[in-house]
């Protein structure tokens, strides 16, 4: 092309450079390429290096950590509640306090738990299962994660200073309104709401940009794990999910609150509904954001411990796949008793029924993959049996207040309470802990210690029963949802009090996790590479995973590339080991398309965080913030995208 | 497994519970055509469930119990892990379709359920308004003869067998009305007009608490329902339309004077009297419910004291204030009260 | 690795950058393309669900927004799309000279519009506190604007980049392809938010 003379002779200067880059293949692997990649690949030390790290790897076990330490933080509130709740009357903490603990309870749980956990295990295994050197976006990873820190930062300091949000996870309008709200207790809630959603997206494109574009050569989408398929469902969910949450509470309940919009304002031609079908339009995928992961997590366990590929994988995929979609036309089913028309509700309690027939699919594979293969009754699984046993009762009760009769009278009552916690501790807790069971040893190169992870199993499993069981029955006494009290003599005494009781074996059963989790840190048995004999990729490199992952970019065969292939591993060549370099692949056939740079470690996504951080904190008070944070947040941004080296290179490199 | 032990364990003492307090406030009190419809429905749901968990279970624990003795698994060990049973194909779609059936087979009776209760509702012969408010519930039975419409609190009377309609509004947050052992619930929503037609099918006394989050109270807000004959509905309404009593006693004549020209008056109505607030509970017959402060505590004198002398106490957050009455005052006010009968 | 490697393929002749559906940012740019869209579309949405709770829109029997200054804008974003393809096809051929050249022309059309946007809300006719109708139509107009300026800011920055010697690398070309593209949803979605703000108050 019609370029300068001296930008064409810059250009044949390159082109020689390019021959003399130093690249793996059969003349340069093994030991001299382990260190010459750990140079390129390592991050700088000290807490500067901390900050600036782009490794998948790093923010995936932040990720977990911070989710973990958010779920024993959300269970402590569970605690109180229900020793309040223990029986009648009783006065442990007021109406306005436990009002705020179960407002922080769902919050906690739902945004700064369940989904960010998903996504931490996803950014950490997502990598190392399909085969690559890194996430797609990893500074963009690495801003999600501190957006997501800096929310769950925000909401527990607000709840500390008696700030905290109060009415509910879901904050209905008008009562989360500048009305009958005063305070900054709801915009703390909303804002916190939207620092997650930022981090969620984030996350979501980073995953789905990975598992599309990053696969090991040969891994078309018919050969991914299925913990891939699961996570390219949720992260596409994701992305059609989270925008409704945001939307309604940063751009339009917020305003109502601060610069007096009337969205929701019956006076004014608003109208209060509005924003439950908002919510909903998020709330109700978000159960399935959590779900079908863990569902993920069931499928990767069942063929590892059943010693076999899944039965019915195409089977398993497509049900992934229509989950995710039915998934957006249930919403109202959350809205049965708000008057809607008739006819309306006929469609959603058939599309609400509907989206189990997938799932009750996917439970016949995982038990024929038992049946067909000689199970391994190991602590994961004993996870994965737990779940089913667990998971199918919420399903079940979930057929039921799919139908408007029933939900009409269980809606809002512990009956729900009950289904809801069946479905996401038995749904997704339990596998969450099975797998995290199962990858610890990936993670930190040691194993959990078997008995207490069985004596945990076994507690968890009978607490869980004890604490949720009991609530069917309290909801069909007509025990509704969010009562700080209620009366003596409705019944109510007996299945409360049981369910209290087995709140404590629950979070002992918990506790007992976290305890072995921290022992077998020093004391658990080494494992090898493949200490479980599975099948998937993570297992062909050493435990813990060096910082490139793979040496050689590896190739797949088969759906189960380590029981398939002989006692090799084939793979391709020609990465460069000077720079960070990752192999991107056609989306479908997984064929080898792009040699991409992959970004040097930068502080710039933690001080874009911290700006769009002080910008969203400051919000809370001020419309005028939004205006002049946008300045420092500008800043940060093009900073971060700004090359740090002006001079070309041979080959991109984004420092 | 273990659930299968576990679970007759617990059923036990619920199923106790669940029979020992006469449904007054319970899914299976049955004591209107909705709730009954309800029950039969969920019946049949939960045999239908209770089927499907057991082919499940039986399949886990088949596939638990079987492992043991298969020495030809078609797991990695033996080379076969990619075959599979020819029956399993089989199997599988015999699985789909039974849960196909099935579904289909609940949606149908769920449809039927539905249009049957809003048959039972046609030709309502009787018409209420309730309106939620935090939290307490105005109540207003409306009659073609306007002298007849009547404003009470709190306090729902329904006659057996005759299709009442209720129409449901709110005054500021989003309520829900649910009675449980009448019907399911209905919620109330400030700038909407939603409704719910309940056919009680025998007398008693039922309780409805709130079944959406209304704010700090919203423990505390409950109706009670008093389904009662026909004869004895009349005869209640006819009675609820007389004005209040004239205090006899020089005590509640003092609190009559204190109630119906001090701070009291501002918010409470009662009738025949200056006192003509329009913002909270109407008290021209409040010693006549069966309960005080929106279903919080039973009506008597004890309570009477406590509620008046301290609402905020009480009910923190509640609307009505904590005056601070002497002495003096508070015994006539509360001795008035217990005139309106 | 613990498995031994069995060397297949040498892949150091794949290139470093391509345009399309094989940059990893032009999935990265999808994806917020896709979350941007689900925003707009519950936007409008909420907008059709509260007119549909009305007798009259605008409600109240206020005036509809005048429609000059916004017309003028649909005018000028949709000839700023001749610009912008010739930017794209010239990225595309590598022909840094002319992107280089081209590049001004869409700051100064970006600061055009902002101007104009300006007015706009001057031509609404109501303030976002009057009523939920107020509030959606200046919500509708606030989010567009801010994905003006966002993308303006943008085109400033690569701009800046373009004019360096790192211009001539094949990666930037890319960006300044992807830049072209995102401009182009920027003024699609445009379309239906003037039809809601301007026309469907008038019907």
């Amino acid at each position: 092309m019609n370029r300068p003379e001296h930008v064409r002779k810059e250009d044949e200067r390159l082109a020689k450079e390019r021959e003399t880059i130093a690249r793996d293949g059969p003349q340069l692997t093994g030991d001299e390429l382990r260190a010459r990649l750990d140079r390129a690949w390592r991050r700088p030390p000290g807490i500067i290096g901390w900050l600036a790290t782009v490794d998948h790897k790093e923010i995936g076990r932040r990720y977990i950590v911070t989710a973990l330490v958010f779920l024993a933080l959300g269970g402590a509130l569970a605690l109180v509640m229900r020793l309040q709740l223990a029986a009648p009357g009783r006065t442990i903490v007021g109406a306005e306090r436990y009002d705020q603990l179960f407002s922080m309870h769902g919050s906690t749980m739902m945004y700064l738990f369940a989904v960010p956990v998903m996504e931490g295990v996803g950014v950490y295994f997502i990598p190392l299962m399909i085969g690559a050197r890194s996430t797609a976006f990893p500074r963009l990873n690495a801003f999600s994660y501190f957006m997501y820190l800096f929310g769950g930062l925000m909401l527990w300091i607000a709840f500390i200073l008696n700030m905290a949000p109060d009415v509910g996870w879901f904050e209905y309008t008008p009562l989360s309104g500048p009305q009958y709200s005063p305070g900054k207790h709801t915009d703390i809630w909303a804002q916190m709401v939207t620092y997650t959603e930022v981090a969620a997206l984030a996350a979501a494109v980073v995953l789905v940009c990975t598992i599309l574009k990053a696969r090991a050569p040969g891994m078309t989408l018919g050969r991914m794990p299925i913990f891939a398929w699961a996570m390219l469902v949720v992260g596409f969910m994701i992305i059609f999910a989270m925008p409704a949450v945001a939307l309604v509470t940063t751009v339009l309940l917020i305003p109502d609150r601060l610069v007096g919009t009337q969205f929701f304002n019956a006076a004014e031609h608003g109208d209060a509904l509005l924003f439950q079908h908002m919510f909903w339009f998020f709330g109700h995928p978000e159960v399935y954001i959590i779900f079908l992961p863990a569902t993920g997590f069931v499928s990767i366990l069942t063929e590892a411990f059943c010693r076999r590929p899944i039965f019915g994988y195409p089977v398993v995929v497509l049900s992934l796949i229509s989950t995710g979609i039915l998934a957006f036309g249930l919403w109202v089913h959350h809205m049965f008793a708000t008057g809607l028309p008739r006819v309306g509700y006929s469609f959603f309690t058939a599309a609400s029924m509907s989206v189990s027939i997938p799932t009750g699919l996917q439970i016949f594979c995982w038990l024929a993959t038992m049946w067909e293969g000689r199970p391994r009754f190991q602590v994961p699984m004993l996870y994965v049996i737990g779940f089913i046993i667990t998971f199918v009762i919420g399903g079940l009760t979930g057929v039921m207040v799919a139908a408007v009769p029933l939900d009409l009278q269980l809606h809002d009552t512990y009956f729900v309470v009950a289904h809801l916690h069946y479905v996401l501790i038995g749904g997704a807790v339990f596998p969450l802990l099975g797998v995290l069971t199962y990858w610890y040893p990936k993670i930190t190169g040691r194993m959990m210690d078997e008995t207490i992870g069985k004596i945990g199993f076994w507690l968890l499993f009978i607490g869980f029963q004890i604490t949720f069981f009991p609530m069917h029955l309290s909801g069909m006494l007509g025990m509704p949802r969010r009562v700080y009290t209620y009366p003596a003599g409705l019944g109510l005494e007996v299945p409360n009090l049981i369910s209290t009781i087995g709140a404590f074996v629950l979070a002992l059963a918990v506790g007992l996790f976290v305890i072995n989790g921290i022992l077998s840190l020093y004391r658990g048995a080494v494992a090898g590479p493949n200490p479980w004999g599975a099948a998937t990729l993570e297992w062909a490199i050493s435990s813990p995973p060096p910082v490139y992952n793979f040496e050689h970019v590896p190739v797949v065969e088969s759906h189960t590339p380590l029981w398939d292939g002989g006692g090799d591993l084939p793979v391709v060549t020609g990465l460069r080991v000077d720079q960070k370099e990752m192999l991107l692949t056609t989306v479908l056939t997984a064929t080898p398309d792009l040699r991409e740079p992959v970004p040097e470690p930068s502080l710039w996504p933690f001080i874009s965080a911290c700006a769009v951080g002080i910008v969203f904190a400051a919000s809370i008070f001020s419309a005028w913030a939004v205006a002049f944070g946008l300045i420092p947040c500008a800043i940060a941004l093009t900073a971060w995208f700004w090359p740090k080296d002006m001079t070309r290179k041979p080959e991109p490199v984004i420092s | 497994m273990k659930a299968h032990r576990n679970a007759p364990l617990f059923l036990v003492p619920m199923m106790l519970c669940a029979c020992q307090y006469q449904h007054y406030q319970s899914d299976f009190g049955g004591a209107a055509v909705e709730d009954r419809q309800f029950l039969t429905l969920f019946w049949i749901f939960l045999g239908v469930c209770a089927f499907v968990y057991v082919l499940v279970v039986g399949f886990l624990i088949g596939g638990i119990v079987r492992q043991s003795r298969a020495s030809e698994a078609k797991v990695v060990e033996t080379g076969r892990h990619h075959e599979s049973h020819p029956l399993m194909r089989s199997t599988f779609i015999g699985w789909a379709t039974l849960i196909g059936a099935g579904l289909v087979g609940l949606a149908i009776a769920s449809f039927f359920a539905d249009r049957s209760m809003a048959e039972a509702a046609r030709n309502a012969k009787l018409s209420v308004k309730v309106t939620g408010n935090q939290w307490w519930w105005d109540i207003t039975y409306n009659s073609s003869d306007p002298s007849k419409t009547l404003r009470t609190a709190n306090e729902l009377h329904l006659p057996v067998g005759i299709p009442t309609h209720i129409q449901l509004q709110s005054n500021d947050v989003i309520h829900s009305f649910w009675v449980p052992s009448l019907a399911g619930k209905q919620d109330l929503i400030p700038g909407r007009d939603n409704d719910i037609t309940i056919v009680p099918s025998r007398a008693g006394i039922f309780r409805g608490p709130c079944a959406e989050f209304c704010g700090l109270q919203h423990a505390n807000m409950s109706l009670v329902v008093v389904v009662e004959s026909y004869p004895d509905f009349i005869k209640w309404w006819d009675h609820q339309l007389q004005p209040a009593p004239q205090p006899t006693t020089s005590l509640a004549l003092a609190g009559y004077h204190y109630v119906t020209t001090g701070p009291c008056s501002a918010c409470h109505n009662i009738g025949g009297t200056p006192a003509s607030g329009q913002a909270a509970p109407d008290l021209t017959h409040i010693a006549s419910r069966k309960s005080l402060a929106a279903g919080m505590m039973p009506m008597n004198e004890g309570n009477l004291y406590g509620w008046v002398e301290d609402p905020q106490s009480l009910k923190p957050g509640s609307h009505m204030p904590t005056i601070g009455l002497e002495p003096d005052q508070l015994h006539g006010v509360v001795a008035y009260l217990e005139t309106l009968k | 690795m613990i498995l031994e490697p069995r060397f297949t393929d040498d892949l150091s002749g794949l290139p470093t950058s391509k345009f399309g559906p094989s940059s990893l940012t032009w999935w990265g740019i999808l994806g917020y393309m896709l979350i941007e869209g689900v925003g707009f579309a519950l936007m409008f949405f909420a907008y059709f669900y509260l007119m549909s709770h009305e007798q009259g829109w605008p409600p109240e029997g206020r005036l509809p927004p005048d429609l000059l200054a916004g017309t003028i804008f649909t005018i000028v974003i949709l000839l700023s799309e001749i610009p912008n393809t010739l930017i794209k096809k010239a990225a595309r051929a590598g022909d840094v000279a002319t992107v280089r050249l081209l590049f001004p022309i869409m700051v100064a059309v970006g600061v055009v519009l902002l101007i104009i946007r300006g007015f706009e809300f001057n031509s609404l006719n109501c303030l976002w506190s009057d009523n939920a109708y107020a509030s959606v139509i200046w919500t509708l107009l606030v989010l567009h604007a801010a994905h003006l300026g966002t993308d303006w800011a943008d085109t400033v920055v690569l701009w800046a980049l373009i004019m360096t010697p790192l211009g001539y690398e094949p990666r930037r070309l890319v960006d300044v392809d992807e830049n072209s593209l995102y401009w182009r949803y920027v003024w699609l979605l445009w379309i239906p938010i003037y039809l809601l703000i301007y026309w469907v108050p008038r019907l």
